[in-house]
């Protein structure tokens, strides 16, 4: 039942979830230079993450009916960490734009963390619901699993949260720290990828 | 001897203050629980409902022009490095009191003030008797971004005043490098910012360097009794010692109503350029880097 597969799915499901807050407690950061820091800027972060997880759900739940593997799980991880890179790339020049076209810092911190963060949160989003279907054997157990997995990636969330914004902005730079979540995504993203054709060659030699 | 007379006078006052203090207005805004207390002549603007000890603003009732806390007159240490300021910013209300001053020295200058607050607004003028005419007006926003769209104006100020932080926190978007160089960007070229700033231990340092980096040598102005400390930067010349005479010799029988001795307070400015009081290789806070908070313990 618990195979080394799986824990590196519970792993990978873990690391979402740290990424997906430690990114979300720096979107009031990245947003406070051009739209502030009242309470609205908390409001539009916090509709963009729920709207774009909510979709995500959707998505990967989707995604999960038609021949589920491990690669097209490590996919997922892949893609996001490409579209969590823009956060760092191009959030200056975009935010910049937005500032000078909406003088209301709701909307236009509202536009901004949908420009932002949007993306790479709804394909963060596809985890959760992908990693249920990959681990679920039974009927039986599908409902352990599913609260096991919740538990896992929301204990990555508190521990992401708590960890970026106690220790991480004391010690980096905030670009550094998102490309360090895109990096960290992403190279896990490839070791499943990797560990699924490694056990698939397994397969062909036994 | 006389230091002890003078905490013992404190002390009593202090604990006098604690006994009659009487809450004459409470409400708790978008951002924090504001009070107004009375004590006797003395009614203060707090944001801190269990300390206490954190007064935004205080007026004696008796006299309103006097002015309470030293920070304020330090303040005004800004009137010794500029002409006549005719455009005037102050970021951070309070009650008030800066705007109400300056406006009494010069009734022509346009005061802007930005406070992110309503809630502070509406108090200063019920409570404070803040003013607003065709002059002085206020403005519900954050400063930054207040800032940032008067430079996309190419509005122009020749006294800015940053007043934004209170003692227990700091606006961290608000004590960045990006943040200095937007302020430098609506500074008149004879203009001024002056900070007031509550920074101590390492945040100082970081604070100095961050100041440093944008706008060069700035003038620290402080006296002993007082933690706080006023940064006067962005100036393009320092006044010679003539200069700076002529200036008080000027100005002081305009300030001293408020209680501002400015001989006093020029002998507590002091220039960074013969005396950088913080490690060179400092890290300058920016947008990217600005944990200004968990650095101020």
């Amino acid at each position: 039942m618990f195979n080394k597969t799986n824990a590196l799915i519970y792993f990978l499901a873990f690391s979402s979830g740290f990424s997906i807050m430690g990114i979300e407690l720096l979107g009031g950061r990245i947003l406070a230079p051009f739209f502030g820091s009242s309470v609205h800027i908390w409001g539009s972060i916090i509709t963009v993450f729920m709207l774009s997880l909510s979709f995500g759900y959707l998505l990967g739940g989707k995604m999960s009916i038609r021949q589920p593997s491990l690669t097209k799980y490590g996919l997922i991880f892949l893609v996001a960490s490409i579209m969590v890179l823009p956060i760092a790339l191009f959030a200056q020049p975009i935010m910049a734009f937005i500032f000078s076209h909406i003088e209301d810092s709701r909307y236009g911190s509202l536009l901004a963390s949908t420009a932002l963060f949007f993306i790479p949160t709804i394909i963060l989003g596809m985890i959760s619901p992908y990693s249920v279907r990959l681990l679920v054997t039974d009927r039986e157990r599908s409902g352990q699993v599913a609260g096991g997995l919740y538990f896992v990636s929301t204990l990555g969330s508190a521990l992401g949260t708590i960890i970026t914004s106690f220790y991480m902005v004391l010690a980096f730079d905030v670009n550094s720290i998102i490309i360090g979540f895109a990096t960290l995504i992403g190279s896990l993203g490839l070791v499943a990828i990797v560990v699924d054709s490694l056990a698939k060659k397994e397969v062909v030699y036994a | 001897m006389r230091k002890l007379a003078a905490l013992y006078l404190v002390a009593t006052a202090l604990f006098a203050s604690q006994a009659s203090a009487e809450i004459i207005h409470s409400e708790r805004s978008l951002y924090r629980n504001i009070l107004v207390e009375e004590n006797g002549d003395l009614r203060c603007l707090k944001f801190d409902e269990k300390t206490r000890m954190s007064s935004q603003s205080c007026m004696y009732i008796s006299k309103p022009k006097q002015l309470v806390f030293n920070y304020t007159k330090l303040t005004f240490a800004s009137l010794l490095m500029i002409d006549d300021p005719k455009n005037v910013l102050i970021i951070g209300l309070g009650g008030g009191t800066l705007s109400n001053v300056i406006h009494e020295l010069y009734p022509k200058a346009t005061i802007e003030n930005v406070e992110i607050d309503p809630a502070v607004i509406k108090v200063a003028r019920d409570y404070f008797a803040f003013v607003e005419n065709d002059k002085v007006t206020s403005k519900v926003q954050d400063g930054r971004i207040f800032i940032k769209r008067a430079a996309i104006k190419k509005q122009q100020y020749d006294w800015v005043i940053l007043d934004a932080f209170n003692g227990d926190y700091i606006p961290e978007h608000l004590l960045t490098k990006e943040f200095f160089e937007e302020i430098k960007s609506v500074l008149a070229p004879s203009g001024i910012v002056a900070a007031n700033t509550f920074s101590s231990s390492k945040l100082y340092q970081h604070e100095s360097a961050t100041y440093h980096a944008v706008f060069g040598d700035f003038i620290n102005v402080s006296t002993t009794e007082n933690s706080n400390r006023i940064i006067l930067a962005g100036f393009k010349h320092m006044p010679s010692q003539q200069q700076l005479a002529s200036r008080i010799k000027k100005l002081s029988p305009q300030l001293s109503p408020y209680g501002i001795d400015l001989t006093a307070i020029s002998e507590g400015m002091a220039s960074t350029k013969d005396n950088q009081d913080w490690p060179a290789n400092t890290k300058v806070l920016t947008d990217q880097y600005s944990p200004a908070n968990l650095l101020n313990f």
